[in-house]
């Protein structure tokens, strides 16, 4: 329970700016209140959908020899549902160390162009880099989108205490379902898992839709979902990325057209 | 050196650090270099913006289409049909997560009840 706090303070620390102690002291508690506003997210629909992929990733770990203390080092230190799921398939397939790492590399290619996208969206006027790096692990497709989807609604410069409050919560609730559901050997009917991991597309697919703040948003998505399919075909080791970049850079060529229509009209 | 090469207990903890974690966190690192230099109203944010998003459409569409476990055995039909279903009734009954989950769910359970 440390990290949540340490994390906190130096978050805190990032952002204040406020010379007298009587300012710091109601800013600090500002900030606490949003992280908790944002902790407050683990009752949600998304998270408990998240909670469940982990549910399956625990059954896959003791299936493949990773043991409950390695299990969930694995969830929280790497904190990417599939570059665990590549992982615990490297391991089982006797990988070299540098093999298993560019497996997993390949797979986490994709948290780049997010939180590069999701900086300019979290950071606050004061916000240090140190911070924005220590929030950034907690960065994952779950958060993302419950990030991009809420963070409009929070004041600026309590963006990283709420992210921080949200991320964090997550990652340690997560962490916490996999050693409870490893430890207690879970089973379920095939038809259950298959109903859970069910969730987490239509999930995803919903919110992101509903979260989009222009057009291009869903030109983005609709162009990603349906070029993913065709560049699988072709490429699928770096089906995701190329993914990105050909649905960004047609994405675009959209942006640019109706740019061009208005000034025109 | 593989997962097995060594057998001391802090192995497998030191094989996680190198091979998952370092080759994570490194493109969030990256990430964050690239965001920090990105003004909000500009270009590229749009740009980076609208990779990412095709990006996440892209991971959505590989758990639709190329699912692992459970969801594999099922027939690919019945997941876009589940899938598409449920993000119509999204669109078109009040724009509810929770009503494209539930309409997804029972097209898929339902499916999967009848060996289709």
């Amino acid at each position: 329970m440390l990290a949540p706090i340490l994390l906190f303070i130096a978050e805190y620390m990032a952002d204040s700016g406020l010379p007298s102690e009587q300012a710091d002291i109601e800013d600090l508690k500002t900030r606490l209140s949003w992280f908790l506003s944002g902790a407050s997210l683990i009752i949600s629909v998304p998270a408990l959908i998240l909670m469940t992929a982990h549910v399956g990733f625990a059954g896959l770990a003791s299936e493949n020899g990773v043991s409950l203390a390695q299990a969930t080092f694995m969830v929280a230190a790497i904190w990417a549902l599939p570059a665990n799921i590549v992982l615990i398939g490297a391991i089982s397939g006797g990988y070299s160390l540098v093999g298993a790492a560019i497996a997993v590399a390949l797979s986490s290619i994709r948290l780049m162009p997010m939180v590069a996208a999701f900086v300019p969206e979290m950071r606050g006027p004061k916000t240090r880099r140190i911070a924005l790096f220590l929030l950034s692990h907690f960065i994952a497709v779950t958060a993302w989108v419950m990030g991009m989807e809420r963070l409009k609604h929070v004041p600026r410069n309590m963006r990283t205490s709420y992210f921080a409050g949200l991320g964090v919560t997550l990652t340690l609730t997560n962490t916490l379902v996999v050693a409870i559901v490893y430890f207690l050997s879970t089973d379920f009917p095939p038809i259950v898992f298959a109903a859970l991991f069910f969730l987490t597309p239509m999930y995803f697919l919903t919110s992101l839709w509903g979260s989009a703040r222009d057009r291009s948003i869903h030109v983005a998505m609709v162009s990603g979902l349906l070029l993913f399919p065709i560049i699988h075909q072709f490429a699928p080791t770096y089906d995701l990325l190329l993914t990105g970049l050909a649905g960004g850079a047609f994405t675009m060529v959209y942006v640019r057209w109706v740019r061009a229509r208005d000034e025109m009209s | 050196m593989t997962w097995q090469s060594l057998t001391d207990w802090w192995w497998p903890y030191l094989f996680i650090l190198l091979a998952g974690w370092l080759p994570t966190d490194i493109w969030r690192f990256i990430g964050v270099l690239i965001g920090g230099r990105v003004r909000e109203d500009s270009e590229a944010l749009v740009i980076v913006r609208a990779v990412a998003t095709a990006l996440v459409a892209g991971v959505i569409a590989q758990l639709i289409l190329y699912p692992s476990g459970s969801l594999a055995e099922s027939s690919i039909f019945l997941r876009i049909g589940a899938a598409a279903a449920g993000f119509l009734a999204y669109l078109f009954l009040g724009r509810r997560v929770i009503v494209s989950v539930i309409v997804a769910e029972v097209i898929l359970v339902g499916g999967l009840s009848f060996h289709f």
